[in-house]
């Protein structure tokens, strides 16, 4: 404990700081969640209706190209701001886990989605027309053939997705969502404490690092079939 | 039955049409087997995905049997599709499956759930495709060969009446191709299934095809039963197929015996007068001689042939003529 509070001696709440990790990893958990649920089918959507696939509709694929585009070129710290009463409308707050999840996922499902398209391009035309041959629904392409070939490549897109998430939800202290980038902004940046900037920055990286393993991993593992 | 009724079809670039089959009528009869080929972009791979309509074509009716494929609606022909198996030169198997799982794949997709009939089925396609010990690799772990005969069990799977190959042995060695054609042919022969294969290998038609048509440019310019068209070619593209399924010195036959005396013959022999001794005794009887200049005797699909390039001389060269082709030889006069 002394090592501890000669190391870094301005933070005397160990306990905020764990409770600010727990935090974090919500926002995470739940808006990665709701990022895949969203993300996904939207990514199939693009992919379905893109140019010389299975059901082209130049106008959806460009209408949802378009919005998918729009909210990824809006900064996150802009969008969270933009989306406020729309976060208000949808949880009934601005503030905390639950006003950041909204914004959260708004701006990280259209990036998912566009990882999901590339990934779903990537399986091989033949696989897709041996299927047609055996007489295979659009539904039964999709769910059988299209997300099982290109799950390596879908658990590459959750990964990188996640951790564009952790550096959303740092962002997301600066408006009052709590987590570990509430507390580098308030105590490391506005009151001067650099130590807390320090753990807290170190906590990230950890947890980044963390992501990228887990989900190379399962990506590495999905690979080799 | 496979009938084409003023088949054709057309690609639409850049607002303008471009023929990919020119208007063509074509039957396949149950039970045979049908060889198309054709150099690349000759129309031969849209013409066999005219049959399971994965290429609509531009007009014209397709029927199978007694159904009109060409006027079937979505739901229906997904169906009419489970009765056409179907197999690739890449194979286009599921990466991420096992052998068994890809085997399995179209039942599932049928419709079929219950584990046990599943599982019976695969083993029994497998064991015929010899790939028992392979159920539970994945493709990636497969040699081509394998993945071929994965692809021949899954094609398959649903008891169809119709196998369509896609160049199937393209991308395979040699020897594989050999193995995967015997298969084939067992196929046919024992599961009374009707094949059509597409190639650009003579040698492929000659293995295991009783019909074939000659494809060239959208057009179809020769077609007959596999021995007619591979002994006596008449359209120069199916001349140059022919001629690459020989060895080389048969290929260049005539060139350097345009000074041999006497007449230059080619012998064709089909069937029996293979394995008789013909040309021996016509030319006891007619007094004629002959110098055998390049000769071969193989088999098209169970038909043993043989040819022989022979230079006659003697009084009585015309008697002998009659003489061979009453013993049931046929006979081209190359070079006089």
């Amino acid at each position: 404990m002394n090592l501890l509070q000669k190391l870094f001696p301005n933070i005397d709440d160990w306990g905020e700081l764990g409770h600010a990790c727990v935090d974090t990893l919500l926002m995470l958990g739940g808006s990665l969640l709701l990022t895949v649920l969203i993300g996904l089918p939207l990514g199939v959507l693009l992919y379905l209706t893109g140019n010389g696939q299975l059901r082209p509709m130049p106008k959806l694929y460009a209408a949802t190209s378009l919005l998918v585009n729009v909210l990824r070129s809006v900064p996150f710290i802009i969008l969270m701001i933009v989306l406020m009463p729309v976060t208000y409308f949808l949880v009934g707050t601005k503030l905390g886990i639950r006003g950041a999840i909204p914004p959260l996922v708004i701006g990280a499902a259209p990036f998912f989605a566009r990882l999901v398209e590339t990934a779903l391009r990537e399986v091989q035309q033949g696989v897709i027309e041996a299927s047609q041959a055996m007489g295979a629904s659009l539904w039964q392409i999709v769910r059988h053939v299209l997300l099982p070939e290109a799950r390596s490549g879908i658990f590459a897109g959750v990964t990188v997705t996640a951790i564009a998430l952790v550096g959303y939800t740092a962002m997301g202290g600066a408006i009052g969502s709590g987590g570990l980038g509430d507390l580098a902004y308030r105590y490391g940046y506005l009151s001067y404490k650099s130590d807390y900037m320090l753990v807290t920055v170190a906590l990230l990286i950890v947890l980044v690092q963390m992501l990228q393993m887990i989900g190379d991993r399962i990506v590495t593992r999905y690979k080799q079939r | 039955m496979i009938r084409f009724v003023d088949v054709h079809k057309s690609y639409r670039v850049d607002g303008r049409d471009i023929p990919a089959l020119q208007p063509f009528n074509l039957d396949i009869a149950d039970g045979e087997v049908y060889g198309i080929i054709g150099l690349s972009g000759a129309g031969k791979s849209t013409l066999i995905r005219l049959i399971n309509l994965l290429e609509h074509p531009s007009g014209g009716h397709i029927f199978i049997g007694d159904v009109e494929m060409t006027a079937l609606a979505e739901p229906a022909l997904r169906a009419q599709r489970r009765k056409i198996g179907m197999i690739f030169q890449h194979f286009n198997l599921l990466a991420s499956q096992t052998v068994a799982d890809n085997v399995a794949f179209p039942l599932r997709l049928a419709g079929e759930h219950d584990a046990g009939v599943i599982r019976g089925r695969v083993d029994e396609l497998l064991a015929r495709v010899g790939l028992t010990a392979h159920a539970d690799k994945y493709p990636s772990q497969l040699s081509g060969g394998q993945k071929q005969r994965v692809g021949i069990a899954r094609a398959l799977a649903n008891r169809p009446t119709i196998l369509l190959c896609d160049e199937a042995t393209s991308a395979l060695d040699p020897q594989t191709t050999a193995s995967v054609l015997d298969l084939l042919a067992e196929i046919n022969r024992e599961l009374k299934l009707t094949i059509v294969l597409i190639t650009h290998e003579m040698d492929v038609v000659r293995r295991v095809c009783d019909r074939v048509a000659v494809l060239d440019a959208g057009v179809i310019v020769e077609r007959g039963a596999v021995a007619d068209v591979f002994l006596h070619p008449q359209h120069p593209t199916t001349r140059r197929f022919v001629t690459e399924a020989l060895p080389e010195e048969a290929a260049s036959e005539l060139a350097p015996f345009a000074r041999v005396p006497g007449r230059i013959l080619r012998l064709s022999f089909r069937g029996n007068t293979t394995l008789t001794p013909a040309l021996g005794r016509v030319a006891r009887e007619t007094g004629i001689d002959f110098n055998i200049l390049a000769g071969r005797i193989d088999r098209i699909k169970d038909l043993p042939y043989g040819q022989l390039t022979l230079a006659m001389q003697g009084e009585h060269v015309d008697a002998a003529l009659v003489a061979l082709r009453e013993a049931g030889i046929e006979i081209e006069e190359l070079h006089r």
